[in-house]
């Protein structure tokens, strides 16, 4: 136990051996991974590979079948999924998950739910402001009537609302059109140059890998590689399988 | 012709305190709806059970009037707060019918169990409110305290639903439940919190009957089916559309049977119902 405290000693969030999935389908195999405070990491791999499910279990949403996830040291396995926003873990779910009826401002006043985030609302939309200043522009119109990229910044500017030390982003680029995709990567290097640890997970590799510090290749359910983002960029094993170099 | 006009805008004037009478009828139900996305089919009898315990803390225990009213309203909260925790919480995730069914299955529960226990007599609380007289145009005085009810009701929902975290997260959760808890929501805990205040207005609702109506075991079919029209005719779970269908519906059966009888009234209005179902299906209001 020593051992394992010294070891994860210097990470922020740190999975070991981590089982997960639905009902009757295993989607994850003994996920080992960890993320040092102000690093950005991300975890790639093709569709279906569990990259969804993978930050979905960090979140709580889908129990943890074996293994351990610990937040600073702290275990989630008795943590349900609504209090982990308050050790610090933001998520930006896949596909954005605006409230399609409520306006801007009021979604990113969900963010700031918490008891805790409360009295700083004004101050963090103040900073979301400060980061998209679109939004601010676009504060009173229904979030279900902004564009793609729009969207996007308001998902990611909801997740910041609740002061998290630590961002999950899935797929942020999924479904834009590809110059915005390039304007959302922007954003995401901006986000983790402001200080946020930040574990993001894609499809869109070649763009993500110049973003992010370290990568972990997901296939199958399984962690087959990892490393320093421009050694991943270099592998063979990524060039001839996801780059088609 | 003088006499005539008169008495019409009589007609009109009651149908706009029916109309609030109605709508808060149907605030609650709408609410309920709106979030949690079930019918209560039992709506009408938790008002019932309001009725009921206002007569008994009043009347028996000899509580004062507003005393009384105030524990009803909770009483029926509570009531709600368990109707959902015990019956729909089980079956938030089966088939629709199934869940209209079992809030059905509570509807003749509540009423076998009040039958039992208080009989079918009719109880009185044995307030009556001397009607208000404006000239040659009389209002019955509950009618018009229904209809500031309701109003104020009405104003403080909207406040709390736009101004507050909670309020804003029971309209969030009725979009996306799913991904509630990454807001630290807790859906359940809403989710009781929205029973409790759809119980709650039920309760109000009882306040402002108790003053009108004699109080019996089925008396909630008196209320529950045109309660339940108005939130349809309105678009379910939609307030502020229930809101205006209330008020709608009160005018056809006011002026309806002003003109006709007063029977014809109700027939003019479920006629009306029905046409506007072929109409506009989503409701007057709906916008999907």
């Amino acid at each position: 136990m020593n051992a394992v405290a010294a070891k994860s000693s210097g990470a922020m969030l740190r999975l070991e051996d981590v089982s997960a999935g639905y009902a009757g389908f295993q989607a994850l195999f003994n996920v080992s991974l960890e993320i040092r405070p102000g690093e950005s990491i991300a975890v790639i791999g093709p569709n279906g590979a569990g990259k969804t499910t993978l930050l979905r279990t960090i979140s709580k949403l889908i129990g943890v079948t074996s293994g351990d996830i610990l937040m600073e040291g702290r275990s989630l396995k008795d943590v349900p999924a609504h209090e982990v926003i308050a050790l610090g873990i933001a998520q930006v779910p896949e596909g954005r998950r605006l409230f399609a009826r409520l306006s801007v401002e009021e979604n990113l006043k969900m963010g700031a739910f918490l008891p805790a985030a409360r009295p700083r609302h004004s101050e963090r939309l103040k900073f979301v402001y400060s980061l998209f200043p679109r939004l601010q522009e676009r504060s009173a119109q229904i979030a279900g009537t902004l564009s793609g990229g729009e969207q996007q910044m308001c998902a990611i500017g909801r997740a910041l609302m609740s002061g998290p030390k630590l961002l999950l982003l899935d797929e942020p680029s999924a479904g834009l059109a590809p110059v915005v995709v390039q304007s959302i990567f922007d954003l995401v290097r901006r986000i983790c140059a402001e200080g946020y640890t930040v574990l993001i997970v894609e499809q869109n590799i070649r763009q993500v890998l110049k973003v992010v510090d370290r990568a972990y290749l997901l296939e199958t359910g399984r962690i087959k590689s990892s490393g320093a983002s421009a050694e991943l960029l270099a592998s063979d094993e990524i060039r001839r399988a996801y780059l088609g170099i | 012709m003088q006499i005539f006009d008169i008495f019409l805008l009589e007609a009109v004037l009651n149908g706009l305190l029916l109309g609030g009478l109605l709508a808060l009828l149907s605030l609650g139900l709408n609410l309920v709806f709106g979030v949690i996305d079930v019918v209560w089919i039992c709506y009408a009898e938790l008002i019932m059970i309001g009725m009921y315990a206002i007569y008994y803390f009043y009347v028996v225990f000899g509580w004062p009037l507003l005393l009384a009213m105030a524990a009803g309203v909770l009483l029926v909260a509570v009531a709600g707060a368990a109707l959902h925790q015990f019956v729909i919480r089980p079956v938030l995730g089966a088939e629709p019918i199934n869940q209209l069914l079992v809030t059905g299955g509570v509807l003749f529960f509540l009423q076998a169990a009040a039958t039992l226990a208080f009989g079918i007599e009719f109880k009185n609380i044995g307030v009556r409110l001397p009607p208000i007289v404006v000239g040659d145009i009389s209002f019955s005085m509950p009618r018009l305290i229904a209809f500031g009810v309701a109003l104020a009701g009405m104003l403080a929902m909207y406040v709390f639903l736009k101004r507050t975290y909670l309020g804003t997260a029971i309209r969030a959760i009725s979009q996306d439940r799913g991904i509630m808890p990454l807001m630290g929501v807790n859906p359940n805990r809403i989710f009781i919190f929205t029973s409790a205040l759809g119980g709650g207005l039920a309760g109000l609702a009882a306040c402002l009957l108790v003053l009108q109506y004699d109080i019996h075991p089925a008396i909630g079919l008196s209320f529950g089916p045109i309660t339940f029209l108005i939130c349809v005719l309105g678009g379910l779970g939609n307030m502020v559309g229930g809101f205006v269908a209330a008020f709608i519906f009160a005018q056809f059966i006011s002026v309806g049977g002003f003109f006709l009888a007063v029977e014809w009234g109700y027939v003019i209005a479920f006629v009306f119902f029905i046409a506007m179902m072929f109409w506009r299906p989503q409701g007057i209001w709906g916008g999907k």
